[in-house]
């Protein structure tokens, strides 16, 4: 086997080797330069993996030489490439960032064990997204999830433990959950390869244990999604974090979430069983919405901005889980796309949040005022990523809501359409308030001399938020990717 | 058992709280022993009885020995947890009968392990061969759970020095009676952690269970002789290193396979004949589970044992 063939292992084992080395040497700035290297070097292997899917199909890795569905496999097809490009740009694009911001907000003897635990939840993540056993995707739900909590819990802010302790417990019972599930479809099936099982399933399907281990994954599942109603937990998580995490974790923790949750319902059970024979449809197309509506009106009347942005994300969840509740294609890459773009516009918005706490300390509504002209970079960053975020022409943001009203209006949806907008128009008022303190109102103190963020955190910002224009203008490759994967997991589905 | 998770629940003594889970986890592992399940209940007895309750004591220590009164009504947790309950035993009932030959968990994967383990792999114990060989890969995953565990805890923690920390002072005074038995079970504890350790393949035990061992030996130690004589025999800025190596040495191993031309994890690339490769790729990754369980348990025990009392 030549070093290409162990690109699906490579992915994941380049941050997950790198994190104990970070221990080991302990010094922050190599420790740093370690993770950013390491992160770009996963961005290639992921961008290459892509190429290689489209242009010849999945691709399939026996970990230990065991053929499945007796060892482990790594599998990668064509959904699995690009939420590991997304997650892994998203990874080097922040590790760029993180040096002047961790520098600032975590204290220098942790500095190196912080890298460690950061490059532990992308390891976490990519491996959640790369592998093809069931029981696998557990183990690096693991590795993330205790990783994140201890990442969130390095926030300044002292609520931050708390915050991280509260995502610990939903988090942990969101585990749970997925163990029992998967230990009910290996009790009926006898094996935890994905693919297996997909086969297995259909002639076991119409039994208890394979319902209620469907109902325990979805919960699960549903947990680690932040989907309404069991989102308690993120917006503090995400408000109290430092900023380099909450601009990752917001970019990539929850769309791998998503991820898993297309995975097991339209590739392991199959969107037969689980959107048509269960009635997860219309529960998803109800809860997506309800999501969507609840969180954007909660975000209007935020005073941090963090936290805003953070109820926002859950009403971003909303919108994607609808898309996937519709179960019709367009609904479904309607899903995918607005993955992609979400990770997209909320990283753009928490990296360039993170540049303004980093120069004034804080994120709270009414310091921001008239920072539109002293940190003009920044704040046009955030204008630029909200108006992605409300959907407007030509952003990425866009694109995805296009779909998703184009996928309801085509089953005759309508009033889900009209929620569609109504939740855009939500969007429109908490990201006006925000235009509104920066441009148009005076500092209430004496103006402190406050410099432009530096370029090594202006650059990621801009990186994102030139993304965000990409593809809304050019949308033919994140469309095709999206409509492309959605054919072959409904394929597979049959 | 029903009776101890209720008892645990109703108490508000976090002491009593703390040993009656102790208990629980000794009856799991009996249970886990009733359905022939060696391996796990010397696990669950090793980390479930032994270190975890350990662990909890030193966090009360920190803590404060009773819990207050919660606030909000236990109503809704209580409506969770049964919902819960009802599904898990509504989802078993047409599931297959416990010890059903003809159930698929017995039909589909597991013959290949059975029938083709010995002579694939090349050890006895067919438990070893699955988590150490076949699904290698995750149990790499799992070593990485626990070294991610023991960066969170020194992330929020850190290992401190103290008054306590000094050499010659121990926690619970100077006690002659347990300082003899303790000097006479040490290295027995110590032996027995190295015989799991190498033994694995041919009897249960492993990696896992060997480094809590090792671990509970030190942790004794410290208890009785000092957290200072503890601190000088394993100096804890080593530790977070030591375990960075054990995750070293178990992906290293993977690493060296993948440069040989073959799979990650394939330790056939160890040695010439294929079996004897595997075994020896077993062993090594053992090795590192047990290096890295090892460090982490007993790193978490000096974090909070470091720590002044606070409450």
């Amino acid at each position: 086997m030549s070093l290409l063939d162990h690109f699906p292992v490579l992915v994941v084992l380049l941050p997950l080797m790198a994190a104990p080395l970070c221990v080991l040497i302990d010094r922050p700035r190599l420790a740093w330069a370690l993770s950013l290297a390491v992160s770009w070097l996963s961005l290639a292997v992921a961008a290459s993996l892509l190429f290689q899917v489209l242009g010849s199909g999945p691709i399939s890795y026996r970990l230990g030489g065991w053929p499945p569905p007796w060892g482990i496999e790594y599998r990668i097809d064509l959904l699995s490439a690009y939420v590991l490009l997304i997650v892994s740009a998203i990874a080097a694009v922040v590790m760029v960032f993180a040096y002047h911001s961790v520098a600032a907000e975590i204290a220098a003897d942790r500095i190196a064990r912080f890298y460690a635990a950061l490059l532990l939840v992308l390891a976490g993540l990519l491996g959640i997204v790369a592998t093809g056993d069931a029981f696998n995707v557990f183990v690096f739900l693991e590795i993330s999830s205790l990783a994140s909590y201890a990442v969130i819990s390095m926030g300044r802010d002292r609520r931050a433990l708390h915050a991280a302790f509260q995502y610990l417990v939903m988090g942990t019972i969101g585990a749970t959950f997925i163990l029992i599930g998967i230990g009910f479809l290996y009790m009926m099936t006898g094996t935890l390869n994905m693919q297996d099982l997909a086969d297995r399933l259909p002639a076991v399907s119409d039994t208890r244990t394979v319902r209620v281990g469907f109902a325990f994954l979805t919960v699960g599942i549903g947990l680690k999604l932040a989907l309404f109603p069991l989102h308690l937990w993120l917006p503090n998580a995400y408000a109290y974090a430092p900023s380099a995490v909450t601009a990752f974790l917001a970019a990539t923790a929850t769309k791998v979430a998503v991820y898993v949750l297309l995975r097991f319902l339209l590739e392991i059970f199959g969107a037969d069983f689980s959107l048509r024979a269960m009635p997860l449809d219309l529960i998803l197309i109800l809860l997506g919405l309800a999501g969507a509506l609840s969180a954007s009106l909660v975000a209007v009347f935020q005073e941090d901005i963090k936290r805003m942005l953070a109820y926002s994300s859950v009403a971003q969840i909303g919108y994607m889980v609808l898309g996937i509740g519709l179960a019709s294609p367009t609904g479904i890459s309607a899903a995918m796309l607005h993955l992609f773009n979400h990770a997209l516009m909320k990283g753009a918005l928490f990296l360039a949040l993170g540049a303004v706490a980093y120069r004034i300390g804080s994120v709270a509504l009414r310091d921001l005022a008239g920072l539109g002209r002293r940190m003009p970079w920044s704040m046009a960053a955030i204008v630029l990523g909200g108006l992605s975020l409300i959907g407007v022409p030509p952003t990425a943001g866009f694109v995805s809501k296009w779909y998703l009203v184009l996928g309801s209006l085509e089953q005759g949806l309508w009033p889900v359409a009209l929620l569609i907008l109504l939740g855009s128009l939500l969007a429109v008022v908490y990201i006006w308030k925000l235009v509104e303190t920066a441009y148009f109102k005076e500092p209430q103190t004496a103006p402190v001399a406050v410099r432009e963020a530096p370029l090594s955190m202006l650059i990621p910002v801009w990186i994102l938020v030139a993304a965000n224009l990409y593809f809304g203008l050019h949308t033919e490759i994140s469309v095709g990717v999206a409509r492309q994967s959605t054919v072959q997991l409904l394929g597979v589905a049959g | 058992m029903v009776l101890i998770a209720i008892a645990a629940i109703r108490l508000r003594d976090l002491f009593a709280v703390v040993i009656l889970f102790g208990v629980y986890s000794l009856m799991t592992a009996v249970l886990f022993m009733d359905l022939d399940a060696v391996d796990v209940a010397f696990t669950e007895a090793a980390v479930g009885a032994g270190v975890t309750t350990v662990l909890m004591l030193s966090t009360l220590h920190l803590t404060g020995r009773w819990e207050r009164r919660p606030r909000h009504s236990p109503m809704l947790s209580l409506l969770v947890v049964t919902v819960t309950g009802a599904a898990l035993i509504y989802g078993t009932l047409d599931a297959p009968r416990l010890g059903d030959p003809e159930a698929p968990v017995h039909q589909h994967v597991a013959p290949r392990y059975l029938e083709q383990g010995p002579t694939e792999v090349g050890m006895p114990n067919l438990v070893t061969a699955v988590l150490a060989s076949y699904r290698g890969y995750d149990t790499f995953g799992e070593t990485v759970v626990i070294f991610t565990a023991g960066v969170a805890v020194l992330l929020l923690l850190g290992i401190r020095e103290g008054p306590q920390t000094k050499a010659g002072r121990s926690a619970i005074g100077d006690q002659i009676v347990l300082r003899v038995v303790v000097k006479a079970l040490l290295p027995l504890i110590l032996l027995y952690g190295l015989y799991v350790q190498f033994h694995g393949d041919f009897g249960a035990g492993g990696g896992f269970q060997a480094g809590v061992i090792f671990a509970t030996g030190f942790v004794l130690y410290d208890l009785v002789f000092g957290e200072g004589d503890a601190r000088l025999v394993v100096p804890p800025r080593w530790l977070h290193r030591l375990a960075a190596l054990g995750v070293l040495l178990y992906g290293g191993v993977g690493l060296w396979s993948l440069f040989d031309g073959k799979a990650f994890l394939d330790y056939s690339a160890l040695a010439h004949d294929p079996v004897h490769g595997q075994h020896l790729g077993v062993l090594l990754v053992e090795l590192g589970v047990g290096i890295t369980v090892f460090s982490i348990v007993l790193a978490i025990f000096f974090a909070l044992s470091g720590r002044g009392r606070r409450a």
